[in-house]
């Protein structure tokens, strides 16, 4: 229900960003030089001449229709829908990989972090974790493509792989982007389960288990992680939503045709279709990821399945 | 092992047989790489088939001594000497594994609180399963098992309450399926950590039963941790009295309740209200000064600080072990002087209550509306305050104290039709629209001081900001009244410049009165304002708290679950059931014989500390919900005394049996006197409940 309301709200805001956004975005379009008739032509066929709830109606057609019409000008004349699949195609591939990747490594950091609470190793991992994370992911791009993609071959520049190539191929080609995502989110994920752990550590149900005999392995696998990990469920939802839109720079800094780097682009040209069809995707993600990370933490506790009821 | 040992001679080397003994056990936390005596060498033991009891404040070591007799360590926790025997093994030298096969095989641990000892994301069938998976037992088996250690347990439709998540249970049967794991493996050894502290009288008496009953059926040995002299007393055979990482005197719990020979224990028993004192006989003794901290510095006798007849062996001499009669003992120097620990004060000043009404509560109802249904909290709620009167108001959680409080205070509106009344007139609904005169008469004092006082603000600025916004003084008129206040709490000038977290709870409670009584109130409305206090710090506070009232003349509201302490303070009594009054009287006519059904099977559950409580009248299943409350009279589904055809029909009137003592129920006096058999079906009325 609160997601209906959320994709309406986000299709007037869509909507609206051709209608305020600043200069006119036919000229930018048609070049410094066009004549007035191609200007009113171009903004014509933005449909920017209609009233905004007629074009509120066209997006919600286009979007029941999956039909975003043609690009303007990011590449001309191709469908936006074709350019936003394959975008999402490619995000996909990055975001899928960084979290097969970022999740195991950071829950296993944040739980021997927490067993170990304030021992040399909880330190060293949470800090080397907060340091990580404290450089931008383009930097630390940066600083991975000049000390490991120049001198080691075996890491790639290029985070796209030629068309045609293995997924073993692929994968080579995506580790750079995926190091330097797992070294801004590895300490943040990592010190939420370290909270979540400590808590659940801490907790009279954990000194039972203890009490009654079981072993540390089995009281962990048993009694701690369905508890101690609903935070990092929570966090890896919203996280995962940001991921697929929010990688800009990175993309950037790889060459690599993902999401961000289509929006950005679509923005830089003023090419609006393609804009609108982008952010919706990303929006559209963000909002599902979060659900079924809602989901799988009602799944974990049932305490949490009755206030999901009410939404 | 043998069990046919309980209660009889000492075997030669009792530590072999013994199903707990400690022997001269020390242990010391590392707070920032410091080590910090918390017990300076525990010796006791334990028999089989024998519950021994630990009592003393907090702070003093009980806990850490139970954790010790499954060698439980806290992360910080070290073991400096001593042993921690269990069947002849030694506990302090067992291997991990050893360890696990010993705490799954032949003991168990039961916490304080049941909430929190159970797992919320399981399913309770799984829980109770798994301690019989431990040893050893398939899956398929284990839930056999698991099914028949919640019918031993007596809980109600045990097949449903396996497929269930704790939170779908009440406390009291959580703590029924936490004993029910506990005495999976059939233990040797069961600890006992404060039970039933944080549950109701009536629940804690049917946990009490419980385990007395599985203790004759079982034959396993007891360690029972309480701060509540009554429990330790209605359950314990021997008990020791614990006082800063030490056992200062033990014995049978009838020589040391009834002969206390150590001056700790006889201050322990002076300050929480025996024998029905009230507070026109005397005043409670509050041990003074406060127990040591963990870790201080204490060569010698561990009380010296706090005794009232402790001389100069005391401070040079660790005290020996004086034996007093057979098996009791206590470690002073001046044993044989306990007659010298002076009785509390007489009260001589007499207390004079008003016969103007101050503040009224008339025809009160509050119905919540909750998706749709209407709750009733509170319906038709009569009280008056008389000047310097204190009203003490009982009954189990759930049965509207707290929204009558709320609703006095102006946090909720009344419903149409009912009000609170200042001197005959009206208030305000709401607090916000409340003038400051109304506001300034009705003031709280909450059950935690913690919650309660801001943490960031010194005291100063706490008891100000309630002067200034109530009584409209400013500046240094202010800042006089603030001592003046602070001055009457028995608050020293320099805790004004302090915050409350750097305050022991005592004084943290204090300053809350204190700031209660900045607006010179009528009435202050005391929320089990002791209850989270140790029994010394609550003696002072029910002192302070009654020589405040005869100096200030306002009235209480004073809502505990504690009968004692009740019957010591209030005037009056007002027993509230779903939201309704069932019995008001005076203290004196509560206490004579004739009372409500409902607060005949309250008043049984109390256990005394004088002596083994006599058959209790259960009161069993949990109260209805006040969305669907009975027909007719509401606590007819749990009245041992409902008359069937006219209880679930017909709603009582309230009935004055003698002056300003009434009653809403159909029975008359006589009928109401008439000796009850106690053997109710408990099983049908809890399955009853459940099936809500």
């Amino acid at each position: 229900m609160l997601a209906i309301v959320t994709l309406a709200f986000l299709l007037v805001i869509v909507t609206l960003i051709p209608n305020i956004a600043p200069g006119d975005p036919a000229r930018k379009i048609a070049g410094g030089t066009a004549s007035p008739e191609r200007l009113i032509e171009v903004t014509e066929s933005l449909g920017l001449r209609d009233s905004v709830a007629t074009q509120l109606w066209k997006l919600v057609k286009s979007v029941g229709t999956l039909n975003f019409g043609d690009s303007f000008s990011v590449a001309k004349g191709e469908p936006v829908m074709s350019l936003v699949w394959t975008a999402l195609g490619n995000s996909a591939k990055l975001v899928m990989l960084s979290l097969i990747v970022i999740v195991p490594l950071s829950i296993l950091g944040g739980l021997i972090t927490a067993y170990k609470k304030d021992t040399w190793i909880d330190r060293t991992i949470i800090n080397v974790g907060i340091a990580f994370s404290a450089i931008p992911d383009f930097v630390a791009g940066v600083f991975l493509l000049a000390f490991l993609a120049v001198p080691v071959d075996f890491f790639k520049v290029q985070a796209a792989a030629p068309p045609g190539s293995s997924y073993l191929t692929q994968i080579q080609h995506l580790l750079l982007p995926v190091i330097a995502v797992l070294m801004v989110y590895f300490g943040y994920i990592a010190r939420v389960t370290r909270a979540g752990t400590i808590t659940a550590l801490d907790s009279d149900y954990t000194r039972t288990a203890f009490m009654r005999g079981l072993s540390t392995p089995d009281v962990f696998r048993k009694h701690i992680a369905r508890n101690a990990l609903q935070p990092t469920v929570a966090v890896l939802g919203t996280q995962l939503g940001y991921l697929f839109g929010g990688m800009v720079a990175l993309e950037r800094v790889f060459g690599y045709q993902g999401v961000g780097n289509l929006i950005l682009r679509a923005v830089d040209r003023a090419d609006y279709p393609v804009l609108r069809a982008g952010v919706l995707a990303v929006a559209i993600i963000y909002m599902l990821a979060t659900l079924s990370a809602d989901l799988l933490v009602a799944y974990m506790n049932p305490r949490a399945r009755q206030s999901l009821g009410d939404n | 092992m043998t069990v046919t040992e309980s209660h009889t001679p000492e075997p030669a080397d009792p530590s072999e047989h013994a199903a707990l003994a400690i022997d001269g056990l020390e242990m010391s936390y590392i707070v920032r790489g410091k080590p910090r005596k918390i017990l300076r060498g525990v010796s006791f033991e334990v028999r089989p088939g024998e519950a021994y009891g630990l009592v003393g404040e907090s702070g003093c070591g009980k806990s850490t001594t139970a954790y010790a007799a499954l060698r439980y360590l806290p992360g910080n926790g070290v073991i400096d000497a001593g042993r921690v025997l269990s069947g002849g093994e030694e506990l302090t030298a067992m291997s991990a594994s050893q360890l696990r096969e010993f705490r799954a095989q032949r003991a168990s641990m039961v916490f304080q609180d049941p909430v929190q000892a159970v797992n919320p994301v399981l399913k309770i069938g799984t829980q109770v399963a798994e301690a019989f998976q431990v040893m050893g037992q398939s899956k398929s088996e284990a839930r056999v098992s698991a099914l028949a250690a919640l019918e031993r347990v007596r809980i109600a439709a045990p097949e449903s309450v396996m497929e269930r998540y704790p939170h779908q249970l009440s406390g009291g049967m959580l703590q029924r399926v936490v004993i029910a794991m506990g005495l999976a493996c059939d233990p040797n050894l069961l600890v006992l950590d404060e039970p039933t502290t944080g549950l109701d009288a009536t629940v804690e008496a049917e946990v009490l039963d419980l385990v007395r009953d599985l203790r004759s059926e079982l034959n396993s040995a007891i360690l029972l941790i309480a701060h509540n002299l009554g429990v330790i007393r209605t359950m314990c055979d021997r008990v020791g009295v614990m006082y800063a990482g030490r056992i200062v005197e033990e014995g049978t719990v009838a020589e040391v309740f009834d002969n206390p020979s150590h001056p700790y224990t006889k201050g322990l028993l002076n300050s929480i209200p025996r024998r029905g004192l009230r507070k026109t006989d005397r005043e409670l003794f509050a041990i003074p000064g406060s127990a040591p901290p963990i870790g201080a510095d204490l060569p010698f006798c561990t009380y010296i600080d706090r005794c009232p007849i402790a001389t100069d062996i005391c401070r040079s001499a660790v005290p020996p072990i004086v034996d007093r009669s057979d098996g009791h003992w206590t470690r002073c120097h001046h044993a044989d002087r306990i007659g010298d620990v002076p009785e509390p004060d007489e009260v001589t000043v007499p207390y004079d209550i008003g016969t103007e009404q101050v503040i009224g509560v008339e025809g009160v109802s509050k119905t919540f509306r909750q998706r749709g249904h209407e709750v009733p909290a509170l319906v038709g709620v009569d009280l008056g305050f008389a000047e310097g009167e204190t009203l003490g108001l009982v009954g189990e959680s759930g049965s509207g104290k707290s929204t009558l409080a709320k609703t006095m205070l102006g946090v909720h509106a009344p419903d149409e039709g009912g009000a609170i009344t200042l001197r005959g007139r009206k208030m305000a609904d709401k607090a916000t629209s409340r003038v400051t005169e109304s506001v300034r008469a009705i003031s709280m004092v909450f059950q935690n001081p913690d919650s309660a006082l801001n943490r960031a603000w010194t005291v100063r600025r706490i008891l100000q900001r309630s002067v200034v916004k109530l009584t409209g003084i400013k500046g240094a008129a202010a800042d006089k009244r603030v001592e003046e206040i602070a001055e009457a709490m028995q608050l020293s000038p320099r805790h004004l410049d302090m915050r409350p977290r750097q305050l022991s709870g005592g004084l943290k409670q204090r300053v809350a009165i204190a700031r209660a009584f900045a607006g010179d109130p009528e009435v202050v409305v005391c929320d089990e304002p002791t209850s989270a206090l140790d029994v010394s710090v609550q003696a002072a506070i029910l002192n302070l708290l009654a020589r405040l009232q005869n100096e200030e003349r306002s009235s209480y509201m004073f809502i505990s679950h504690d009968i004692g302490v009740v019957r010591y303070l209030a005037d009056r009594i007002a027993v509230m059931y779903l939201g309704r009054i069932m019995e008001i009287g005076s203290t004196a006519t509560m206490f004579d014989g004739t009372n409500h059904p409902y607060t005949e099977a309250l008043l049984s559950a109390v256990p005394n500390v004088d002596g083994v409580a006599e058959d209790r009248i259960p009161l069993t299943g949990s109260i209805p919900s006040p969305a669907n409350p009975p027909p007719g009279c509401v606590f007819h589904t749990r009245c041992h005394r409902a008359i069937a055809g006219l209880c679930e029909v017909t709603v009582p009137e309230m009935v004055e049996l003698s002056p300003g003592h009434s009653i809403k129920c159909h029975l008359t006096v006589e009928q109401l006197q008439e000796p009850i058999d106690v053997d109710a079906s408990i099983i049908s009325a809890e399955a009853a409940a459940l099936l809500d």
